[in-house]
């Protein structure tokens, strides 16, 4: 997109609002792999990058493809791949990785239904959990949980500007419902996006500690060729880079990774309420599902029930305070996902007493529907 | 070299053009596998394959062989890809046989584990085979495959290769060929379509791991692909074939000139066909009829742009490397010429 780019209105599925985002954000690198119903994203990045002196390469497979962006980003790329559950298994060691070693970058993940090669075509919320949790051991991530193809587009750029300030891996995660949606988007004009940079080195001393920070707890990174010397390692490592088993080092460098994102939450943290004020009742549902519940939540006020939404736009970390400061009060929660129930372990640790919670699950390869929201919602106002 | 001998096809009177032969002109020990009673119909009709899919016509014949070179004891592990999606959904299962989807990239692992657990319980009358397209076999599935030949684990893979991913909706892979349209690698800019210089020669690559037998193979001479199977049954150990599938969603060509695509693939040199033993080549299939590489490119839209003027170096890079192959292989001779 050339600089003086105006802001136009475009009907594009949501695959490709994805693509845009990233070159609105700057994205000039993407490594990926063909998967089902991710592969737009790639198409399109395979048309746009080039248009904008970026790099666009197909790598041999998931594995590779993960490994390519960490390098390019590295070498002071801004960087994506995009894929479906899959593929976003085979991914896991090399997000662990980036949250480890600190290393921007931005993996779609277009769920459709597991597990293992499951429903490649139809969609699912199934991988709640392992985005937060797919790859081993204590780390930090933030995961992204649009709901509709202009969200796609605006979080797509937020989730770089997210990932690039805190070098923390951020996940979009939506699904093959809204991949393949088409809606009308407003593409930015350039000067329009806010766009966030990471920090760069700026001074090549020899006691140079690549990984110590500041109160933000967020290392400068260096940028290779300006004279940097630095060592990058999976392994756990101290303020100079190099691998330590000191446990006090450890503890040091573990607490940071994890208190960065605590301590900038509020940047991270995002959701939307609707109607939550007078309810007594609240639903929680994000991504494809949010849709049907803003319909239900209609309807229920029209026979008299009086509910609301709560959506996670940040689905992880979960946007706690907000959420707390919502269901207060509530009678009830019903929670709609499209998997077996895994946020609803997230909403049972968060309920007030006396809150009852129930959970409205769809695992057959469709989506959620208004009318299945309503009636458990009059289910729950009935129970309760 | 050795000439493959063509024990297969003796008959050679009164042939125009297709060079094709039809089973009641051969003798009855000379007939294919699907002209004879031992045919099993291990991949079924129903299956929802395109019209005029190379694949399912290779993996018919390639099968049946196998199965009758195995009195009907064969397992097959199949990797992701368009074989396994046009023929298992209900109702257009068409596998007639034990048959294990993996996944994208193991096939070749989960056929050596079949093979490992029937030796140590004694069961190696019953064979196994991998099969996958090129994407599963020469980019996700590589490393497994390397490990099935270095071990020499006893497992025939066969790839079958339609140079793109077809199933996720015809993305480049390491297969592909130089200048090849595909989405992603559109035909844009100075160097339009895939780029050159890239890409494995799976059988070379297989070749290098001194396995006991690897061979190319094609559509277009069914009695050759399945001499080349039996022929890899005949042996212990890993094994690999690869057969050229044309596809014509991918490749842009018009369904009813598969067969043909494949014969031009091979006789314009493109596709050389060979065999090889123990890592040396002992068979190759001269050109009976050396066509231009322009006459197979022509027919297929992801080559449109190769004809167009400021393309001219695109064609010739591609007719450069048919020359290398019928140079490397030795593909026409004097012998091989039109009798």
């Amino acid at each position: 997109m050339p600089d003086s780019a105006p802001t136009k209105t475009v009907n594009l599925p949501g695959n490709h609002a994805c693509a845009l985002g990233a070159i609105a954000a700057g994205c000039r690198f993407y490594a990926g792999y063909p998967i089902t119903p991710s592969s737009e994203v790639a198409e399109r990045m395979s048309v746009e990058l080039p248009r904008v002196d970026g790099v666009f390469i197909q790598m041999e497979d998931e594995v590779a493809s993960m490994g390519a962006i960490l390098g390019a980003s590295m070498g002071g790329m801004k960087v994506m791949t995009a894929t479906s559950g899959p593929g976003f298994s085979l991914k896991q060691e090399n997000i662990g990785y980036a949250a480890g070693a600190e290393i921007p970058c931005v993996i779609v993940n277009v769920m459709r239904g597991g597990p293992s090669t499951g429903l490649p075509t139809r969609p699912a919320q199934a991988d709640v959990m392992q985005a937060r949790w797919g790859t081993h051991g204590d780390h930090p991530i933030v995961v992204i949980t649009p709901d509709s193809v202009p969200e796609i587009y605006a979080q797509t750029i937020r989730a770089f500007n997210l990932s690039e300030q805190l070098r923390v891996p951020v996940v979009m995660l939506y699904d093959e419902a809204l991949g393949h949606l088409i809606e009308q988007v407003s593409l930015s004009g350039s000067g329009d996006i806010e766009i966030a940079n990471r920090k760069w080195a700026a001074d090549p001393k020899p006691e140079f500690q690549p990984y110590a920070s500041g109160d933000d707890l967020i290392p400068e990174m260096v940028r290779p060729g300006d004279g940097f010397r630095t060592h990058t390692t999976g392994l756990t490592h101290a303020e100079n880079g190099f691998p330590t088993q000191d446990p006090e080092l450890v503890d040091q460098y573990m607490r940071r990774i994890l208190d960065k994102l605590e301590i900038h939450n509020a940047l991270i943290e995002s959701f939307e309420a609707i109607d939550t004020e007078d309810a007594d009742y609240l639903v929680v549902a994000f991504g494809i599902t949010a849709r049907a519940a803003r319909r239900a939540i209609k309807q229920a006020r029209e026979q008299g029930v009086r509910v609301g939404m709560f959506r996670p736009i940040t689905l992880w970390p979960f946007p706690v305070a907000a959420f707390e400061s919502i269901v207060g009060g509530k009678h009830g929660v019903l929670i709609a996902e499209m998997n077996a129930g895994q946020l609803i372990t997230e909403i049972e640790r968060y309920r007030p007493a006396g809150c009852r919670v129930d959970g409205l699950n769809r695992i057959d390869g469709e989506t959620i529907t208004p009318r299945q929201i309503l009636n458990s919602l009059r289910e729950l106002a009935d129970n309760e | 070299m050795a000439q493959i001998p063509e024990s297969q096809q003796k008959v050679k009177f009164y042939q125009t053009g297709t060079f094709t032969v039809g089973n009641r002109l051969l003798d009855a020990e000379h007939r294919n596998v699907q002209a004879t009673m031992d045919r099993c119909n291990s991949l079924d009709s129903g299956h929802r394959a395109c019209q005029g899919c190379g694949e399912a016509l290779g993996a018919r014949f390639a099968i049946d062989a196998a199965m009758r070179a195995s009195n009907n004891q064969l397992i097959a592990a199949n990797a992701t890809g368009c074989l396994e999606v046009f023929t298992t959904p209900y109702p257009q299962t068409a596998w007639s046989m034990p048959w294990i989807h993996s996944l994208f990239g193991n096939a070749s692992a989960v056929a050596s584990g079949i093979a490992a657990a029937l030796k140590a319980k004694g069961r190696e009358d019953v064979r196994v085979i991998a099969q996958g397209g090129d994407g599963g076999t020469t980019d996700i599935g590589f490393g497994c495959l390397s490990g099935t030949f270095d071990r020499n684990d006893d497992v025939l893979y066969i790839c079958y290769n339609n140079q793109a991913y077809m199933n996720t909706g015809v993305q480049r892979s390491s297969a592909t060929p130089g200048a090849a349209r595909t989405a992603t690698t559109m035909p844009v800019g100075k160097n339009p379509g895939n780029v050159f210089g890239t890409g494995k020669n799976v059988p070379l690559v297989a070749m290098a791991h001194q396995i006991p037998y690897v061979a190319t193979a094609s559509v277009h001479d069914l009695h050759d692909l399945e001499y080349k199977v039996t022929r890899a049954m005949e042996v212990r150990g890993a094994r690999y074939i690869e057969i050229f599938v044309p596809c014509p969603l991918g490749w842009g060509s018009k369904p009813g000139d598969t067969v043909k695509l494949a014969r031009l693939a091979v006789e314009s040199g493109m596709y050389p066909l060979f065999e090889a033993e123990d890592g040396e080549i002992t068979g190759v299939t001269k050109i009976r009829r050396h066509v231009a590489v322009s006459e197979y490119l022509k027919l297929q839209r992801r080559f449109a742009h190769v004809f167009k003027p400021d393309n001219a170096h695109q064609l010739e890079q591609l007719e450069a490397i048919a020359e290398r192959n019928i140079r490397r292989f030795d593909l026409v001779s004097a012998e091989g010429e039109e009798e």
